[in-house]
């Protein structure tokens, strides 16, 4: 199994959504995060005067899939979070040890 | 005699004075700070907005309005002993307990003011002390040299609704406050950004509609000078929201919502002193010279001076309530609606009067306002701990936070 971690523009949510969905992959978890990659921060002037956003806002999406689904889920994720702007954000695969759904008590592969 | 109409005027003018302090100043400052100091900037304007109100009624307005002294009042009207229930303002048709109490929504604000210069970092112990001395100190006396027959009101100084009154004294009191105390942690290059620009909105659009009562309650009658004055500050006021519109358009590209705001106030800020004097053509022109300057006055100070006078106070409200006050005198006859007669001697005597207005007055309330924080630092202490600065005002000095995430 793997865990997949998508941060993306928060802009793009429904389209990275959307595109996971038509791939039958069921659930991910969302989360508002901030950080900085490439871009920097962005600037903002208020007043005349300059602030820098060292920390902008982005989505971290997550998503464990069976290992044999991961690079399609991967390939989803960035179709449909790719602008083409430095900020798009970045996508992380992990190896996932062990999965429960909580309800039933199913593990692994039968619990995603 | 009471006249009805004057009275339910000016009763209603107090009500939205009071209202311009709460909420309307805390929201257009709390919005400006970071979301860990958002209950520090409101718990500051209703902790002055109840000072205020009881050191009025047992000194100020004694000092600003009772007997006739050039320099101050006197102990005659201390704790309101002469008021009575039928007693009628002099040289009105109003109840004096409305006008007290109007009077009293000036005292509110004009230190709730100030709260722009000091906001996350000084100590609760120090805005109570400083703001308690300093509308004895400042505020009244000046308030009885202009309004209440001293000195500057026998030399024909005008001031409608308070731009020397009110905004020379906050803004250059700001100045001094934000100077002694020193900037926040990492001013200028590391400085938030407001949390909340909306909040700013809110705020700033509550005052816009309070500052009708704030000048045109100042006619103390409901009639044609309320009317006109009620014309010229909402003239003034969308033209100065224009100004910092176009500014920042021309300037980054994209007009802000904090700078469109910050121009609504820099406006009425500056037509308050002229706004019972002059007709909406010359209103149209104050909001313009009062945008553009205040607006250079805001990037003086922080830039050039490097004073971390935060939400710009000098910058808005002192530089446009003086702007307001120096051009009165040669706006009076611009366009129709004004009042010429008002005019003590030519336009050119009248604005040397303005000048010995303003400038006495910054002077007065800078070398008061640097002694009152001085003893203010040697007996409560000026500013909270640097640990107490990060973790901020909300949790630091009140206990409370302004947003639970989750819950």
């Amino acid at each position: 199994m793997k865990f997949i971690i998508a941060i993306v523009q928060p802009h793009r949510l429904d389209a990275v959504r959307e595109a996971l969905q038509d791939i039958h992959v069921d659930g991910l978890t969302v989360t508002e995060v901030r950080g900085y990659g490439r871009q920097r921060g962005h600037k903002e002037i208020y007043r005349g005067a300059e602030y820098s956003i060292a920390f902008v806002p982005k989505l971290k999406i997550e998503v464990a899939v069976p290992s044999e689904r991961a690079d399609e889920v991967v390939a989803a994720i960035q179709g449909a979070a790719r602008t083409g702007k430095v900020g798009d954000g970045k996508v992380f695969v992990l190896d996932l040890l062990a999965a429960l759904r909580v309800r039933t008590g199913e593990t692994d592969v039968d619990a995603l | 005699m009471i006249d009805g109409a004057d009275s339910a005027w000016l009763m209603m003018s107090t009500v939205l004075v009071l209202l311009m302090t709460l909420p309307a100043l805390g929201f257009f400052y709390a919005g400006l700070v970071q979301a860990k100091n958002v209950l520090s900037v409101f718990i500051q304007c209703v902790a002055i907005a109840g000072m205020v109100s009881l050191l009025w009624f047992a000194l100020g307005y004694s000092l600003a309005f009772s007997g006739r002294g050039d320099w101050l009042g006197d102990f005659g009207a201390v704790f309101l002993g002469p008021l009575t229930r039928a007693m009628v303002h002099p040289g009105s048709h109003v109840p004096e307990s409305v006008f007290v109490m109007f009077q009293m929504t000036f005292a509110i604000i004009t230190p709730a003011l100030i709260i722009g210069a000091y906001v996350e970092r000084i100590r609760f112990s120090a805005v109570l002390l400083f703001s308690a001395l300093w509308l004895l100190i400042v505020y009244a006396p000046v308030t009885h040299w202009i309004w209440g027959g001293g000195w500057l009101a026998q030399r024909g100084v005008l001031d409608f609704a308070g731009g020397i009154v009110v905004h020379v004294t906050a803004g250059v009191s700001a100045l001094v406050v934000a100077w002694l105390l020193g900037p926040r942690k990492g001013f200028p290059e590391s400085i938030h950004p407001p949390h909340a620009p909306w909040m700013v909105m809110v705020g700033a659009s509550l005052l816009w509609v309070g500052w009708f009562g704030f000048n045109a309650g100042s006619a103390i009658a409901a009639g044609a000078d309320a009317g006109m004055t009620m014309l010229a500050t909402h003239l003034a006021a969308a033209t100065a929201t224009a100004v910092w519109i176009a500014i920042e358009w021309i300037k980054y590209g994209k007009p802000s919502l904090v700078g469109a705001v910050t121009g609504t106030i820099a406006g009425l800020a500056t037509i308050t002193p002229a706004s019972g004097y002059v007709g909406p053509t010359a209103a149209v022109a104050l909001g313009l010279a009062g945008g553009v300057i205040c607006y250079g006055a805001v990037i003086l100070v922080k830039r050039r001076f490097g004073i971390d006078d935060s939400l710009d106070v000098l910058g808005v409200h002192g530089v446009g309530g003086a702007t307001g006050t120096l051009l009165l005198p040669f706006l009076v006859s611009f366009g129709p609606g004004g009042l010429p007669a008002a005019l003590n001697g030519g336009a050119g005597h009248q604005f040397a009067m303005q000048a010995l207005g303003v400038v006495t007055v910054a002077v007065w309330s800078a070398a008061a306002s640097y002694a009152i924080l001085k003893l203010v630092g040697l007996t409560v202490g000026l500013r909270v701990t640097r640990d107490e600065e990060i973790q901020g005002l909300d949790y630091a000095s009140h206990g409370e936070t302004a947003y639970h995430v989750g819950s």
